[in-house]
């Protein structure tokens, strides 16, 4: 059943609409592949095949039964671990939460059941989403499929890991600061964060909640369409998400990038950027100017800014929305603490790892008396001068193109020392957390040790659509799916 | 501005955070070389700037005030680390 992976949702659905596979079928594939190749590259933390079989079963017996099937109708999904799934543990990579089980599913989650989607277990990520190589997971670092002894980045390093790796066709992650796009262009998946507001947050386990947004890895920009179809739109149960209607994203996908007006901001190809991740990414600009769109350098002139931006708004928002990890009501509890302060410290000092306190104290610093003018107010002050920079840049133009990554993806154990040089991973991507933009990751190339290149392609606000656009054309231009991760496992196609 | 060894405990104290000796002092160096890269913020006069604390105006959320479904108490307690008679059981909260 080797050819039922590696597949595209096209493709899935094709197969079982012409009863060439079963949904049954097409799930254990995944499972049986997933068996083969994840004890090398960790992207799992929790299977749930029994659940995922019975209901791989279930929608071939509506299908027999000539029921109405849903747009997802047995595609496997894989979650990332932050995202509520109904009887599912839900760890977010923490000690913390490893024993917790939520009764309800994420909006997100609840939509793609809906649209029948098969959901094969939860991914690897650091922990509370806080850093950028799964590194930080309190239970193992992900590997990354193209090679092993590298990250694959982070936060969802699970989630994009496994579509590399052909376990799952397509998954969710999260993204506050580049946590889809950095892991996406890390291991030459596409990954897309969808404009803040498109997708309800209901679910999600909050670490930035003015940052935070979920979105999709496919293993081709029609399939991180798809999926984003299925969870974007309005949800009363989160106050932030958008009544915008959302558009037929799959209609827009094949209207080619003839007369699109690209930026290309030059503060995103510094000096020392790289040299072949900047060939990489100007040599798809050129092939985006061939296909007829027009090229404009531009410049975003408080970029600079924006790192440390991020560190002080998303550390106050993580400080606050963390505090509610007390081991009163759920959560890991420490044993024999006497009194009820003593509960809460040992609690959180046994159950959060090394970079969530660094960040809770952070946080807890930049919002305390005295400190939170010059630190809070002034990030929030420099956050408006961002959004200018690009609704100024996006008066002239109507995509912007950067690298995703400063580099490809770096040796397990590089970084993990150095917080300061691990938040310059995401140089490239938190911009567009502070502005609420959307942006998509797709791979442009490899680099001659064959790591995969990430060019981001990022759009007006709820204007997934035009991104998408370039996005397909270039993907179909540079033909980068024809290139596999090498391990010999890996390496068998679909027959 | 830097941040002192004392400072750190303090904020670990309002954070419900406990450390280890070395523990406090590898935050303080950690934490100064956090806050020394951001002080690069402080070349920007903001005095004029409005803040974004949301990216879209508060949205209207509210709801209708009727009745519908929620949590039950036997779900609510399905992940407490201790409870008794369908309550969250903590130890003594005064000594």
């Amino acid at each position: 059943m080797s050819g039922l992976t590696g597949r595209t949702i096209a493709e899935i659905l094709d197969l079982q609409a012409t009863g060439q596979a079963s949904a049954v079928e097409v799930c254990r594939a995944h499972f049986d592949r997933t068996r083969v190749v994840d004890p090398q590259v960790r992207a799992y933390r929790s299977l749930r095949e029994t659940e995922a079989l019975e209901e791989a079963a279930q929608i071939d017996r509506d299908r027999r039964a000539g029921r109405k099937l849903g747009p997802l109708a047995g595609v496997p999904v894989a979650i990332k671990d932050v995202l509520c799934l109904r009887g599912a543990p839900t760890t977010c990579g923490s000690r913390l939460l490893e024993s917790f089980v939520p009764g309800f599913d994420a909006t997100c989650v609840e939509r793609l059941r809906s649209a029948g989607a098969i959901l094969t277990g939860k991914t690897n990520m650091d922990e509370f989403a806080m850093g950028s190589s799964t590194e930080n997971s309190a239970f193992e670092t992900t590997r990354n499929p193209w090679s092993l002894d590298r990250v694959p980045g982070g936060s969802s390093g699970g989630s994009a890991a496994a579509v590399a790796a052909a376990e799952v066709p397509v998954s969710l992650g999260t993204d506050t600061g580049g946590s889809i796009r950095q892991p996406a262009a890390l291991c030459g998946v596409p990954g897309m964060k969808p404009t803040y507001g498109r997708v309800s947050r209901y679910g999600l386990v909050a670490f930035a909640s003015s940052l935070d947004q979920v979105g999709p890895f496919g293993a081709s920009v029609e399939d991180v369409a798809r999926v984003l179809q299925v969870i974007a739109g309005h949800d009363p149960r989160d106050a932030t998400s958008s009544s915008l209607p959302v558009p037929d994203f799959l209609a827009g996908l094949r209207r080619g990038a003839t007369g699109l007006r690209i930026g290309f901001p030059k503060e995103y190809f510094p000096r020392g950027l790289d040299s072949e991740v900047e060939g990489s990414v100007r040599s798809a600009l050129r092939r985006a100017e061939g296909l007829g769109a027009k090229l404009r350098e531009i410049s975003l002139p408080h970029t600079e800014y924006a790192i440390p931006t991020y560190y002080i708004v998303a550390t106050a928002e993580a400080s606050s929305n963390l505090a509610r990890y007390d081991g009163v009501r759920y959560g890991r509890r420490a044993a024999g603490a006497m009194d009820l302060a003593s509960l809460y410290l040992k609690s959180r000092g046994e159950g959060f790892g090394a970079e969530v306190k660094r960040r809770i104290m952070l946080g807890t610093y930049v919002l305390s008396a005295g400190y939170y003018d010059a630190y809070y107010l002034k990030a929030q002050k420099v956050r408006t001068l961002i959004r200018a920079d690009f609704e100024a840049a996006f008066r002239d133009v109507d995509v912007v193109v950067t690298p995703t990554s400063p580099t490809p993806a770096f040796r397990i154990g590089e970084k993990a020392d150095d917080p300061l040089s691990m938040y310059l991973s995401d140089i490239f991507t938190v911009t567009m957390n502070l502005a609420g933009l959307p942006g998509i990751s797709i791979p442009c190339g490899l680099t001659k040790d064959r790591l995969p290149i990430g060019l981001q392609i990022v759009g007006r606000r709820f204007d997934e659509e035009t991104i998408l656009r370039l996005a397909f054309t270039l993907e179909a231009d540079l033909k980068f799916s024809d290139s596999r991760p090498p391990l010999p496992i890996l390496s068998a196609g679909p027959s | 501005m830097s941040i002192t060894l004392e400072q750190v405990r303090h904020i670990a104290k309002l954070a419900k955070l406990e450390f280890s000796e070395p523990e406090y002092e590898r935050f303080t160096r950690q934490l100064n070389a956090i806050l020394g890269y951001v002080a690069q913020l402080d070349r920007l006069d903001t005095s004029a700037i409005e803040a974004t604390s949301h990216l879209e105006p508060a949205a209207q959320a509210l709801r209708d005030d009727r009745l519908q479904g929620s949590v039950s108490q036997e779900e609510a307690l399905r992940n407490a680390p201790e409870e008794e008679q369908g309550l969250f059981k903590v130890p003594r909260v005064i000594g």
